[in-house]
């Protein structure tokens, strides 16, 4: 992976750019120590690090726009910053950038359950805004498997989904409103506590940019009432084909399940071991849950059940109490941690056709016998939305570059069979250079044309998403 | 202006279409059905769609549809009422509001982010839709999303278009997710209460865990909440909401034939249609709903759960310079051609948001030939 070369000329003027920005700021907000800026070389894209030219920790919109201000005026590029837990790199800095960190900006500024919104400012953490309003009987919908950690700036640059969102959307679905502070400093409000757009639905172009259209202080989001209950299932299968065919099924049906999640054999056997979630030894399994009130359950679950006697099942595992459902979800929530025992590992996000899951799951297989490199498969199957991992590791020489390259076949493949690069993390620098298996140039070139609105000099996290060649002429001018 | 004396262009492909665009040298007036006369009134030669037409690809199992853009509404519909399946967000048929004739076109209906009342809980158009194809004002194809459900591969142009009433791109081919369509539905009904009780009997109905899908408070202040699923469920959650908001007074619950028709009186905006004046779209923060409407006067139809109001007013009023700033934005749909040269329809923007606004115009149609000015304030 390459990222552009720093400009000798910024590296030159760092103390001066330094002073200037402390001089705008509070003394313990501004960060230039190379011990301390190693905090921000990297995000959970592990591979690649690189110390930033300084770190801003800015704590109100004033602030965010007096450093952008700055920047652009000095032409130094800024890469914003959450918590840092992007899988795509999509934080990582290059040696002449300002990281611009919303993580001091994490207060509640309004909650109204009459209009059923809540306004936070965007370093507040996922699961902290539903922590908000969850003993008012809310809760705020998308939650990425990395919500106690990742922070409302990263959802919405990235546009991150979760296990639910099957029945409630991803962010750009349940964001209303938004506060930008754009390159050159301008504050712009875009929605608010209303529906839809009055002219061009900016908000929904915001919302997945990944950090290269301005930096979002403050966020109106939809919360939603809590539903009276909900129970999972776990329902085991003899192949990973039969599997794909009952999730076909169950949808064709018309039962609308917030969740269903798919773990291959490699998967099961890995959490198995490092969860004890008490989980049938087979081929592939499904994790269903369904809302509402008991009754409601027990209908649709009865349901699903039928559907799933038609695929002979090895095992459906019902929930009776709280204890076991939490069980149920266990295995699931701890997945990725336990690739991360056994291994390094790198997490694809690839989208599918659901039709097309039995085909991908076997060509998969194949690539990773060809690769030589073992692939656990854990996923959004009610959306097709993939999480293939590659274990492989670190410390031995070229095994990096294998897994990138078997990556690359996968995400090909996920584009061959209709679907996507990636469903939920973002393009990053990791599927940068892919984005041309997935998009003509000039599909290319109108969604450049949109940073040249935003950011024309392409100051804001300008070597990500699209293809350093692509970009090339916009960045260099 | 009379239909004859004005250059119909109709491309039967999506290169011909790029090419007519692309030799054009004078504004073009975008048409699908012709049903949403909306913005300000255009003059340029039409460019209709009618012959981009046809499903293209469905998936029941993988709840997908693709089609063109100029594919009739009705003709998708009933392909997937054939399979159980729905569009999630209710568009609503202008026809009846704004006294048009013709077949609404999906494209049509995209371009117009067209969403009906069960927006509250499936969300808008917009929401639904996962990938476009259209070709922008120099007469290049673009394609953003795809027919995935999750996809967040570069930047959302496909909710950039949605909404953008063919000024930034004409829509060659669009795709949906969908929904499976209910067993069942119940509308819950009050008669004879203010608005500002209705509007709180809507508040409180949408704070409950019983998905109410779609509420609305009609001029002749009868009060609706729905609910859909599986039959047992339908009928359970209705019993709840009239015992949980029986303090608003006696409400009776209608069946499944009764609640289709009511709603879809409720999306047209029935109440409307054989009455004079002009009418108003305005997204509200619902709780300011009824004193917005003390302060514009006129007669008024609250759908979701009050967070939008169709209005109705005299002939030419402006109603944005009565309001002043409020929490929201006012449309101006149902007006003479005249009336659309005066008053902007859609509303005015922030210096800021204009710039950018302006810039986006700029780049996806720089010669400015697709229905130029439509959106303008
Ligand atoms: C009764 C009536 C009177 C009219 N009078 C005049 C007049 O006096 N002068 C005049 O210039 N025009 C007139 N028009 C035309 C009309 O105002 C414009 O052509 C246009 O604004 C509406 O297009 P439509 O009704 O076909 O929209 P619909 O097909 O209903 O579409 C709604 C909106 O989406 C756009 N759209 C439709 N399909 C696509 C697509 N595939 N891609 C992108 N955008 C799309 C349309 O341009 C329109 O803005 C009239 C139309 C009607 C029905
Ligand atoms: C174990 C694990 C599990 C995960 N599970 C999921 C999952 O289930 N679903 C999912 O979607 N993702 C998941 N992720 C990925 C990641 O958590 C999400 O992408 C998350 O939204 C990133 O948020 P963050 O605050 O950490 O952003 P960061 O990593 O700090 O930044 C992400 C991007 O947002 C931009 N950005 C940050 N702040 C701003 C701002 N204020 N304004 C504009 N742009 C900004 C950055 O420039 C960068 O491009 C997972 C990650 C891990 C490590």
């Amino acid at each position: 992976m390459q990222m552009p070369r720093p400009s000798a000329d910024i590296l030159g003027r760092r103390a001066s750019i330094v002073a200037r920005l402390r001089a705008l700021l509070p003394a313990d907000a501004v960060i230039d120590d190379p011990h301390e800026t190693r905090a921000y070389e990297c995000d959970g894209l592990t591979a690649y690090r690189c110390p930033p030219l300084a770190a801003v920790l800015p704590r109100t919109t004033e602030e965010v726009a007096a450093i952008l201000g700055l920047c652009h005026a000095e032409g130094v590029p800024v890469v914003p910053r959450g918590a840092g837990t992007s899988l795509a790199g999509g934080a990582l800095p290059t040696a002449d950038s300002v990281i611009l960190g919303v993580a001091r900006m994490n207060a509640v500024l309004e909650t109204d359950y009459d209009n059923r919104f809540i306004r936070v400012q965007t370093g507040r953490t996922n699961l902290s805004v539903t922590g908000a309003v969850e003993a008012d009987g809310f809760f705020y919908a998308p939650d990425p498997s990395s919500q106690l950690a990742c922070a409302i700036a990263g959802n919405i640059a990235m546009n991150s989904g979760g296990a639910h969102c099957l029945k409630y959307g991803v962010t750009t679905n349940n964001l209303l409103g938004v506060t930008l502070v754009q390159m050159d400093g301008t504050v712009v409000q875009i929605g608010g506590p209303w529906m839809d757009a009055g002219g061009l639905d900016l908000l929904g172009l915001i919302c997945g940019s990944e950090g290269q259209l301005g930096v979002v202080t403050e966020a109106t989001l939809r919360i939603l009432p809590k539903p009276e209950g909900a129970r999972p299932v776990l329902i085991g299968f003899s192949a990973n084909e039969i599997a794909g065919a009952c999730v076909s099924d169950i949808i064709k049906a018309g039962v609308l399940p917030v969740a269903i999640e798919f773990m291959d054999r490699p998967c099961i056997r890995a959490t198995e071991a490092f969860a004890h979630a008490g989980y049938p030894d087979c081929e592939a399994l499904l994790i269903v849950e369904v809302e509402g009130s008991d009754a409601e359950i027990d209908e649709q679950l009865g349901l699903i059940r039928q559907i799933a006697a038609r695929h002979d099942p090895v095992e459906f595992r019902e929930s009776q109490s709280e204890e076991e459902s939490k069980k149920i979800w266990l295995g699931r929530k701890s997945a990725f941690g336990a690739m991360g025992q056994i291994n390094d590992y790198m997490c694809l996000d690839g989208t599918i056709p659901v039709s097309e899951l039995p085909r991908v799951l076997r060509r998969i297989g194949e690539l990773s016998r060809e690769y030589g490199l073992d692939v656990a498969n854990v996923f959004h199957a009610g959306d097709g939305n993939m999480h293939p991992l590659i274990l492989f590791d670190a410390n031995k020489p070229g095994d990096l570059q294998t897994c990138e390259a078997l990556g690359a076949e996968i995400l090909k493949l996920c584009v061959e069979v209709g679907g996507c690069l990636t469903g939920e993390h973002g393009v990053g620098i990791e599927k940068r250079d892919l984005m041309v298996v997935q998009f003509a140039p000039e599909d290319l070139e109108a969604q450049m044309r949109v940073k040249d609105v935003f950011d024309p000099d392409w100051l804001l996290n300008p070597a990500k998403v699209f293809p350093l060649g692509a970009s090339e002429t916009r960045r260099a001018s | 202006m009379n239909p004859d004396t004005i250059a119909v262009l109709r491309p039967e492909t999506e290169a011909e279409l790029a090419e007519a665009i692309r030799l054009a040298s004078a504004p073009l007036a975008i048409r699908g059905g012709g049903t949403r006369p909306v913005g300000r009134p255009q003059t340029g030669a039409l460019l209709e769609t009618g012959a981009l037409s046809g499903i293209t690809l469905y998936e029941p199992g993988a709840l997908t549809l693709v089609a063109k853009a100029g594919t009739p509404l009705a003709e998708v519909e009933a392909a997937l009422a054939a399979e159980g399946q729905r569009l999630p967000f209710e568009p609503m048929d202008h026809r009846g509001l704004l006294r048009t004739t013709g077949e609404p076109t999906l494209g049509g209906m995209v371009a117009a982010n067209a969403s009906g009342p069960r927006r509250v809980q499936a969300g808008a158009c917009r929401d639904s839709l996962i990938g476009v194809r259209f070709v922008d004002g120099t007469g290049t194809v673009v394609k953003n999303g795809g027919r995935v459900m999750k996809n967040v591969t570069g930047y959302d142009l496909v909710k950039l278009m949605a909404g953008s009433w063919g000024t930034l791109g004409v829509l060659t081919e669009v795709a949906f997710k969908l929904l499976p369509a209910p067993e069942s539905a119940a509308t819950i009904l009050w008669q004879g209460l203010d608005s500002a009780s209705a509007l709180r009997l809507m508040a409180e109905a949408l704070k409950t865990p019983w998905e109410v899908n779609a509420a609305a408070h009609l001029p002749d202040q009868r009060t609706l909440l729905r609910v859909e699923g599986f039959a047992r469920s339908v009928a359970y959650r209705a019993d709840e909401l009239a015992k949980a908001l029986a303090p608003f007074g006696r409400s009776v619950t209608l069946g499944a034939a009764e609640t289709a028709s009511l709603w879809a009186q409720v999306r047209d905006v029935a109440p409307f249609h054989d009455q004079d004046g002009d009418v108003w779209r305005i997204a509200v923060k619902p709780s300011e709903s009824a004193a917005l409407v003390a302060k514009a006067g006129g007669e008024a139809l609250y759908d979701w759960g009050g967070g939008l109001i169709w209005l109705r007013l005299g002939e030419g009023v402006d109603l944005r310079a009565r309001l002043g700033d409020f929490p929201g934005h006012a449309t101006l749909i149902r007006a003479s051609a005249e009336t659309r040269r005066h008053i902007a329809p859609f509303p005015p923007e922030p210096p800021a948001i204009a710039a950018l606004t302006r810039g986006l115009r700029a780049r996806f149609d720089p010669r400015g030939v697709l229905n130029p000015g439509l959106m303008d304030a």
